[in-house]
């Protein structure tokens, strides 16, 4: 619905306010993580159909009655992938950040010039 | 009803976010965003989506929040600036 | 100033593309395209109750190897990246031993933890659940050990002996569906069963059993490493005499 989706946008904004307004590597790192939680419900808000219930078949919603009575259930396993690969991604820049810090003890990410010109 | 209730939530979860970004300390911000991933947890089971509310309950609400949490205390000798 | 200046544009830019696409959005009133296929389709071709573990073993099964993949690329290469080659001690400060309730209380929580992880698992295609929700709570019970034990250490040849099996039983799964059945991880190798009952839906149980194991055992590795080393008991029992 279109509120679950405007929070998804804003969340989305203000990671990426985050991630670009911020110098320590640690919060930038977190900013980028809200932005893809706000990503992961903008995705499930676009899926959802009103009235609605969960995609289980069960007692209470029978297989005949699947097609009318079920939101739509591709968004949702392409979000379970996504949060999955998200906390990987995340430990692994977790884990550059911190041998950047064994080597030049800053989180500044202005320290760091060997690959400026 | 439910309009109200989803309103209170994404409140919460964008004054969530803003503190995240904003806050001077960074052990502080990293509990606002493992709060924001808690909201959104619970706004996917009213999205009829229990199976994305578990996973990420488990793994942005928990696992996340506590690997960060960990590489602060790798890094910790004093930085707490912008 | 300019960089504040430049990076509140391009937010305030991107938020004018967004809402121009939210006004022109309408919410849809039934299910179009492929997931209209899947929902109609899903009971008679595949037999699991639990619609969005069908879509992500076997309809979108190629992705759950990609994702597989993806993370077991990142807790490898966190074991690389934090390998310790020179022991080094931990820092100075007041480490206090935990109390007699949090130890005997996360001895009994342990187990019950684990199993409740194994049971998400071996449920996926009956209830919400699957593997990579069971697998991050049997990383949270290891995480549980590792708050209030500072001298738990892991078996790093049993964690990894189950990995690599089951991401191998997982292949080879796929492969038997190209040899066996219409395809690459077709899950009508074994039969479909009743639907709703705990052996049904083919190789669907299998499959959702290694990645939860798969899962578990390598997010339980990357807080390892990310832990640092456990510190040793003969330690801390001079530091309390030396006291």
């Amino acid at each position: 619905m279109i509120l679950i989706i405007a929070i998804g946008i804003a969340l989305m904004l203000i990671g990426f306010w985050g991630a670009l307004i911020r110098k320590n590597m640690i919060r930038m790192v977190l900013s980028i993580g809200i932005a893809e939680t706000g990503l992961q419900l903008l995705m499930i808000g676009v899926g959802y159909l009103k009235g609605r219930t969960a995609p289980i078949l069960d007692s209470a919603v029978p297989f005949s009655q699947a097609l009318q009575r079920v939101v739509d259930p591709v968004p949702q396993a392409l979000v379970l992938t996504a949060i999955v690969i998200g906390v990987a991604v995340n430990a692994l820049m977790l884990t550059f950040i911190i041998r950047l810090y064994e080597k030049k003890k800053t989180l500044t990410i202005s320290d760091y010039r060997d690959l400026k010109w | 009803m439910i309009a109200w209730f989803i309103g209170v939530l994404g409140i919460a979860m964008i004054v969530g976010a803003l503190a995240a970004v904003h806050l001077k300390q960074t052990v502080p911000a990293i509990i606002a965003a493992g709060i924001v991933s808690l909201f959104a947890s619970v706004l996917y089971l009213l999205l009829a989506a229990p199976d994305v509310a578990m996973t990420e309950a488990a793994i942005g609400a928990g696992l996340s929040t506590v690997i960060f949490l960990y590489a602060v205390y790798k890094t910790r000798s004093g930085e707490s600036e912008k | 100033m300019i960089k504040r200046a430049i990076a509140l544009f391009l937010v305030l830019f991107f938020g004018y593309v967004f809402t121009t696409l939210l006004l022109n959005w309408h919410p849809w009133t039934e299910l179009i395209g492929v997931a209209r296929y899947y929902v109609s389709h899903e009971l008679t071709e595949l037999g699991a109750t639990n619609l969005v573990t069908a879509i992500v073993v076997t309809y979108r099964g190629l992705d759950t190897l990609g994702e597989v993949t993806v993370l077991f690329l990142a807790a490898t290469g966190v074991s690389v990246l934090l390998r310790r080659t020179t022991i080094t001690l931990p820092s100075p400060g007041s480490k206090r031993q935990s109390s007699e309730i949090l130890h005997t209380a996360t001895r009994l929580l342990t187990p019950f933890i684990v199993m409740f992880g194994a049971y998400i698992f071996i449920n996926g295609h009956l209830t919400p659940g699957g593997g990579f929700q069971g697998g991050a709570v049997i990383a949270s019970a290891v995480l549980l050990l590792f708050l209030t034990n500072s001298h738990q250490a892991l078996n790093h040849r049993i964690l990894k002996t189950i990995e690599s099996l089951s991401g191998a039983t997982y292949v080879l799964v796929g492969i038997l569906g190209l040899f066996l059945a219409g395809g690459f991880l077709d899950n009508r190798i074994l039969p479909l069963g009743e639907p709703g009952r705990i052996l049904s839906a083919g190789a669907i149980p299998i499959i959702y059993t290694c990645i939860g194991l798969k899962v578990g055992t390598e997010l339980a590795n990357i807080l390892e490493n990310l832990r640092g080393p456990a510190t040793s008991p003969v330690l801390e029992e001079n530091e309390g005499q030396a006291q």
